[in-house]
């Protein structure tokens, strides 16, 4: 115990500034008035969707819960059902073995809603395109507020990405 | 040449690792398997080819099943030529387990079908093909959009008084990806589990066959995102092999640092949700801590942090000068130092090792049966590491240590990780005292219709099978990227036996596979 709590103090606390957002991002014009931003600034509920990316997005999803980041600090938090979450972080290409999951998954997410595609097959399909097995970009199946390019985008940029998302600025 | 291990003959096949190709008859198919099982040989990887378009130098040429069978002497390729009016054989599942999913897939995929008593459920096709359609026979058309069939699968159900059923998935309740487990339990009790998988499914072997040999480095980098360099380094040593490209010693040098940099950013990262898993947050916070300490090194040195796209056939894309690679020895030495403490907190923290030992086991002999591999068989006493089995450059002269346990629990997938870490930690310094000086790159020759190669390297979840098939003019006949998940995915399922299902999580971060790399 004694060498864990030293630890935890000689770590000291590494968490970084959060960035800013940047409606360059933004796919679709702010639908949300400021009073459910403003409530969803404090209190923002995520539910992460993999619909079929190479699994490289999740890891700087994950990282994102790092002390380094600390996505938590912000009030933004990971929650297990679509049916608790304000927001959904999607990855992809959708492969159409999921394209069903994620319609209904999105179905599940009560209104106000908000989807953030994440990572350039998210974002534009990338290198897997459209195909027989592959729907392409998020877009193409649920609507999509803002979406995220990067291969993968580093976890400062999914930040911004979800700022973006609860802020009040319209796309440019 | 005769093989050593086996009565048949096999040609030596060009490239970096001890490989030989042989064409066999589907009717010797069983005894060969047979043989080679009796002799412990692994199997490596199951697919099968739509051979249709070389039907002008091979009159009769229809579809294909493929083996890989790793022998000490090194890997076989096996090829089963099948008609195309009656593309079957006899499956090979009862020899071999692991092979029921891979056969599956190639029933899928091209309609090359086992036998009438195999299991022929649909593994990867689920609804989004008909079940007359095979999106690798060479006359489907990739870029239509097949008609939707209808998803019935036959889960196996479990009878019995207060037996019940949890479905889990495809959606998650954490960040992971997308898959269906089918729990029945008694109680907290798992009686069973089965994995449906697929669900990602996105045509990669079919987009390899409509892009150049040099656009597939890019595509092979993206199979499975976490083992990135994996498969770019067996892409690499594929289309080197295929091409009788020489990549210089200080590209295979990087390769190596890249790999082992891999490996330890992805035991990191594992061995702080497996304290996470049992309320040890702790470890998480920690180990993040250093993982993304790592990550930034790797951004930091080679502009990537997970390092994508820095290995491409003839060597590599990036290179490192006196003064990163002392940057570099010195960073793993300071997270070095941390992970000795952490690792004495784990192994002293009795809550976090009640719940590690015993938990999730796979007993050794159950490993040798089935086919375990790679981290998690190591963990179950299969003692092979392809880095120590055929220490080809740049291992040669580093005498890599292979981490080994025989309790087969997640403690002991635990314990390997911790070893693995600090090998992999001794291996990059050694590299970088002994980076040969030189080019990182050599041209690629063209590659000849026909010609063949392997890639075949040790990830950090196992090792990685590339094996590609040219079909000239730089272009790709067939190339199928296989992942050691297709393996250990089927193990998951025993590991839980008899386990409560809170543990379920637990146990499947320990053995943490990978859905993109089998779903293809």
């Amino acid at each position: 115990m004694y060498q864990l709590l030293k630890q935890i103090a000689k770590t000291g606390i590494v968490t970084e500034p959060a960035p800013h957002p940047d409606t360059a991002l933004r796919a679709l014009e702010q639908r949300l008035g400021e009073v459910i931003l403003k409530h969803f600034g404090r209190a923002l509920a995520i539910r992460h969707v993999d619909a079929g990316s190479c699994n490289g997005c999740e890891l700087e999803i994950h990282a994102m819960n790092s002390p380094y980041y600390n996505l938590e600090q912000l009030g933004i938090k990971f929650v297990a059902s679509p049916r608790h979450a304000d927001m959904l972080l999607v990855t992809g290409p959708v492969s159409r073995n999921m394209e069903v999951a994620l319609k209904r998954t999105w179905e599940a997410t009560p209104d106000p809603k908000l989807v953030v595609a994440i990572g350039d097959c998210g974002c534009t399909g990338g290198i897997f395109g459209e195909s027989y097995a592959s729907c392409g970009r998020i877009s193409n199946v649920i609507p999509v507020d803002v979406a995220v390019p990067g291969c993968p985008p580093a976890p400062v940029a999914i930040m911004q990405g979800i700022l973006t998302a609860i802020s009040t600025g319209q796309r440019r | 040449m005769r093989l050593n291990e086996l009565p048949i003959e096999a040609e030596p096949l060009a490239g970096a690792m001890p490989a030989f190709c042989a064409t066999v008859p589907a009717v010797e198919l069983r005894s060969i398997c047979e043989q080679a099982r009796a002799r412990k040989a692994r199997l490596v990887a199951l697919w099968g080819s739509d051979e249709t378009p070389r039907i002008e130098s091979n009159p009769g040429a229809g579809y294909a099943l493929h083996i890989a069978l790793a022998f000490p002497s090194g890997l076989l390729w096996l090829s089963v030529p099948l008609s195309r009016e009656d593309p079957r054989y006899p499956g090979i599942a009862d020899i071999y387990p692991s092979a029921n999913r891979m056969q599956r897939a190639a029933a899928d995929l091209l309609g090359i079908a086992p036998s009438a008593d195999a299991d022929r459920r649909k593994w990867l096709r689920h609804a989004a093909w008909p079940e007359d359609a095979f999106p690798l026979r060479k006359d489907f058309d990739a870029t239509g959009r097949p008609g939707r069939d209808e998803d019935r699968y036959a889960f196996v159900t479990v009878g019995g008084e207060g037996v019940h059923e949890i479905p889990v998935g495809p959606v998650h309740a954490g960040t992971i990806e997308p898959g269906h487990f089918r729990f029945s339990i008694v109680g907290e009790k798992i009686l069973r589990l089965e994995e449906r998988l697929g669900y990602k499914h996105k045509g990669i072997e079919k987009r390899f066959e409509a892009i150049t040999l040099e656009e597939g480095a890019k595509l092979a980098g993206r199979v499975s995102g976490d083992s990135t360099v994996a498969y770019a380094w067996a892409y690499a040593m594929a289309v080197e092999g295929a091409t009788g490209t020489v990549p210089p010693p200080r590209a295979l040098a990087l390769r190596g640092i890249l790999l082992e940099l891999e490996r330890i950013a992805n035991h990191l990262g594992d061995l702080g949700y497996l304290g996470n898993d049992v309320a040890l947050s702790f470890g998480f916070f920690q180990f993040w801590r250093l993982k993304e300490d790592l990550l930034r090194t790797n951004a930091g040195l080679f502009g990537h942090r997970y390092l994508m796209d820095l290995i491409a056939p003839g060597g590599v894309a990036k290179n490192l000068s006196r003064r990163e690679a002392e940057l570099l020895v010195e960073h793993i030495e300071s997270i070095r130092r941390e992970v000795v403490t952490l690792k004495s907190i784990y192994d002293e923290h009795a809550g976090a090792q009640d719940r590690f030992i015993m938990t999730g086991q796979v007993l050794p002999e159950l490993a040798e049966r089935t086919g375990l591999t790679g981290l998690a068989g190591r963990a179950s006493g299969i003692a092979h590491d392809l880095r120590v089995d055929h220490p080809i450059p740049p291992w040669q002269q580093l005498d890599p240590r292979m981490a080994s346990h025989t309790r087969g629990d997640v403690a002991a997938r635990v314990s390997v990780r911790f070893d693995e870490v600090f090998e992999s930690m001794r291996l990059i310094k050694a590299l970088v005292e002994q980076l040969p000086p030189g080019e990182i790159r050599a041209p690629v020759a063209a590659a000849e219709a026909g010609a063949r190669g392997l890639g075949w390297v040790e990830g950090w979840r196992g090792e990685v099978l590339i094996a590609l098939d040219v079909a000239g003019a730089g272009r790709i006949h067939r190339l199928h990227p296989h992942d050691p998940s297709w393996q250990n995915w089927p193990l998951l399922e025993h590991a839980v036996h008899g386990n409560i299902v809170p543990d379920f999580p637990l146990i499947n971060k320990s053995f943490n596979l990978s859905y993109s790399g089998q779903d293809l």
